[in-house]
């Protein structure tokens, strides 16, 4: 049983992953969060958001492509104007995989804790026993 | 899983995991020993092989090897009924600082991460901040998903074992 939910983990993780490491390398510029920033207060144009980050239009552009690419961002051309809204894909997988790593942790640090606990208790234990 | 999260609330506050980068991630927890009790327990053998592992009825620690100083060896050998062979996990420790800070490597495969633990003292407490870099991103998720055999969806057990294991 282990070992079919083991093998179920590995699949799921690869399944995921790649999508997981295009978030994280759309995450990781400054510009690019402060887009999504912005785009959590109301939808914006591509021309907008080059204004409001002091960019060319060709430099916003490539960093909203990037996001679009991670389902961070979904972009829709209306005559001559190309507007962007968050995407459907938000932060749920991430948190997720957080959350497995959490886990993992947490056990680990709940047990170190008990034994840090009993070591405390020896020691002064010890030190109570030499006083008298 | 639900069970168990449930159970493991009051802990899940205590210990906070952030993914700090796309190879980084870092778990602190603050212990309420001083740092020379917290070291103990993380650098005698016989004390890490009560925590490290948790205790999930299907993994089995057969040996720990550790040799806690800077150059020093470590060794790590599990059995899981879904392998026949035992696994071995190794490395070296790159740096002791008694009471401080402990680096080592993991060095079973070439994907292997390198993990810092530093202690830190305050009124009696100790920080502990545990950091993990590995070479590449798809080394830190498949080292997730290693390590995913050794959860145990029943952490509810953890306190019980542990209080009558030793």
């Amino acid at each position: 049983m282990q070992a079919v939910r083991d093998r179920h983990t590995v699949n799921h993780m690869v399944h995921y992953q790649t999508r997981l490491d295009t978030t994280f390398a759309a995450l990781s510029d400054v510009t690019r969060r402060g887009v999504l920033e912005q785009l959590v207060g109301s939808d914006a144009s591509i021309t907008d958001l080059a204004e409001r980050f002091h960019m060319t239009l060709t430099g916003m552009k490539k960093h909203v492509s990037v996001l679009e690419q991670a389902g961070l961002v979904i972009t829709e051309k209306v005559g001559r104007v190309r507007t962007c809204r968050l995407g459907p894909h938000r932060l749920e997988e991430e948190a997720a995989w957080i959350e497995q790593h959490r886990q993992l942790w947490s056990a680990r640090f709940d047990a170190l804790d008990e034994v840090v606990a009993h070591l405390k208790r020896k020691e002064k234990a010890h030190v109570q026993g030499k006083g008298k | 899983m639900s069970k168990a999260k449930e159970n493991s609330s009051a802990a899940t506050i205590r210990t906070v995991v952030k993914r700090k980068s796309d190879r980084e991630l870092e778990v602190t927890r603050t212990f309420d020993a001083p740092a020379r009790i917290v070291f103990e327990a993380w650098s005698k053998p016989e004390l890490f092989r009560l925590w490290w592992i948790p205790k999930s009825a299907e993994l089995t620690l057969l040996s720990c090897d550790m040799d806690v100083r800077t150059g020093g060896a470590y060794r790590l050998v599990f059995s899981h009924p879904a392998s026949d062979q035992p696994m071995a996990f190794f490395g070296t420790y790159r740096e002791v600082i008694p009471q401080k800070r402990i680096v080592w490597t993991n060095e079973e495969s070439d994907e292997g991460a390198v993990t810092t633990v530093t202690f830190e003292e305050d009124a009696g407490k100790t920080r502990v901040t545990l950091h993990e870099r590995y070479p590449t991103t798809a080394a830190l998720d498949e080292a997730l998903a290693g390590s995913a055999e050794g959860l145990p969806e029943q952490f509810a057990q953890l306190d019980a074992l542990l209080a009558t294991g030793w």
